[in-house]
C-alpha cells in the first residue's frame, strides 16, 4: 500500500476541525437576507411626527440607512446614540417605527434624540413584513435609486459601523461622484 | 351494540370541536383547513429557528400564520404563498429547500457520504480478498520443488 493513503485520515480530520471550528463563531440566528440588490420595497404609510403620507419615492436620492425600531424594542435604546451619533456626522437615516403605538414613538423622539430624516410609522408591520423583518433593530443600507445593498440584524455600535458598515456607505457616496 | 356505537360516534364528534377550538380562523371548507395547516408546518419561524410557524408563539409566526390566512382566502396557490415568503425571508424558512446551486450539497450531502462509504469499504473487502487468493494459488518454482522436498521428507 502507498505511503501517502495513511495521511488521508489526519488530512479528513483536519478537514473537519477547521470546517467545525469555523463552525464555533458563526452566529445562526443571523440569516442572509433574501433582499439585497432587489428595490426597497414600494410602501404607503403615514409619517409618525405629522402623519403626512410617504411613499418610497421620499427615500430615494442618496445613500442612506433604513433602520427598522420601536420602543418596544430594547436593544434599540442601546443603539439609539450611536445612530445619533451617526446623524451628527452627516449619515442620511430613514426610521421604520415597526408595530409600535405612535404617542409613544413620539415621546422617545422626544425625550432622546430624532436622528431620522424621516420616520415611517408602520403599526400594522406590512412594510416590516415586506422587508423580511424577524425582529428590531434591523438596518438596511439603500443607495440612491433605493436599491437595497446591505442588511444588517442587531444593534448597531461603534464596531459594526466601522468594520461593515461604514465603507459600504462610503462606497455608495462616491459612487454618486462623478 | 347500539349504545357502544353512540359512544364511539359522540367520541369522535368532541374530537372535531376541540380541532376547531385550537385555530381561531375559520375556512371555507376542510380543504383550506388543510392546506393551511400544511403551509404552517412546512414554513420555519424565523425568529424561533428550530420551530414551524405552526407550533412557535413569536409574535413574528403570529404575523406570517395571518398572512397564510389571508392569502389563502385570496385563493393564492400554495406555490405563491411559499414564493412569497421566500422573496422576503430567504430560502431558510423552507424545511424543503428548493434544490439549487446553494441547497445540492444538504439534499445529496448524506446520500453521497453513505455511497461513498459503502464504496470504501467494497474497495477495502476486495483488496484484502484478492492478494491472499493468488498468494494461495500461485507458487513459483522455486516454491514448489521446496514444497515437494518437505513433503518428501515428511513422508520418509
Amino acid at each position: 500500500m502507498k505511503r501517502w493513503v495513511l495521511l488521508i485520515p489526519l488530512v479528513l480530520f483536519l478537514g473537519m476541525a477547521v470546517f467545525l471550528y469555523r463552525g464555533l463563531y458563526l452566529d445562526p440566528s443571523e440569516l442572509p437576507s433574501a433582499l439585497i440588490d432587489k428595490p426597497f420595497p414600494e410602501f404607503s404609510l403615514p409619517a409618525v411626527q405629522d402623519g403626512k403620507p410617504l411613499t418610497r419615492a421620499d427615500l430615494l436620492g442618496k445613500p442612506a440607512l433604513v433602520n427598522v425600531w420601536g420602543t418596544w424594542c430594547v436593544a434599540c435604546r442601546v443603539e439609539h446614540p450611536v445612530l445619533t451619533k451617526l446623524a451628527q456626522q452627516g449619515v442620511v437615516i430613514y426610521g421604520v417605527n415597526y408595530k409600535d403605538v405612535n404617542a409613544d414613538a413620539l415621546k422617545w423622539l422626544k425625550d432622546f434624540h430624532d436622528p431620522y430624516q424621516l420616520n415611517i410609522n408602520d403599526e400594522a408591520g406590512s412594510l416590516g413584513l415586506n422587508l423580511g423583518v424577524y425582529g428590531a433593530p434591523e438596518t438596511f443600507l439603500i443607495d440612491r435609486k433605493g436599491i437595497i445593498r446591505y442588511k444588517h440584524v442587531g444593534i448597531i455600535d461603534e464596531t459594526v459601523w466601522r468594520e461593515k458598515l461604514a465603507g459600504l456607505y462610503q462606497g455608495l457616496v462616491d459612487e454618486d461622484k462623478p | 351494540m347500539m349504545r357502544l356505537l353512540a359512544a364511539a360516534v359522540l367520541a369522535l364528534s368532541c374530537t372535531g370541536i376541540a380541532h376547531a377550538a385550537i385555530d381561531a380562523y375559520t375556512f371555507r371548507d376542510d380543504a383550506e383547513r388543510a392546506r393551511y395547516s400544511q403551509l404552517t408546518r412546512e414554513l420555519r419561524c424565523p425568529k424561533c429557528q428550530n420551530q414551524d410557524i405552526a407550533d412557535s408563539n413569536a409574535p413574528i409566526a403570529a404575523d406570517l400564520r395571518k398572512e397564510i390566512y389571508r392569502m389563502l382566502g385570496e385563493g393564492q396557490s400554495n406555490q405563491q404563498i411559499i414564493d412569497f415568503m421566500v422573496d422576503r425571508y430567504g430560502e431558510f424558512v423552507r424545511y424543503k429547500p428548493e434544490l439549487n446551486a446553494h441547497t445540492w450539497l444538504l439534499w445529496f450531502g448524506p446520500a453521497g457520504l453513505l455511497l461513498g462509504g459503502v464504496l470504501l469499504i467494497g474497495v477495502i473487502v476486495v483488496r484484502r480478498r484478492s492478494p491472499r487468493a493468488e498468494e494461495a494459488d500461485v507458487l513459483s518454482d522455486e516454491e514448489r520443488q521446496r514444497l515437494a522436498h518437505l513433503l518428501d521428507k515428511n513422508h520418509e
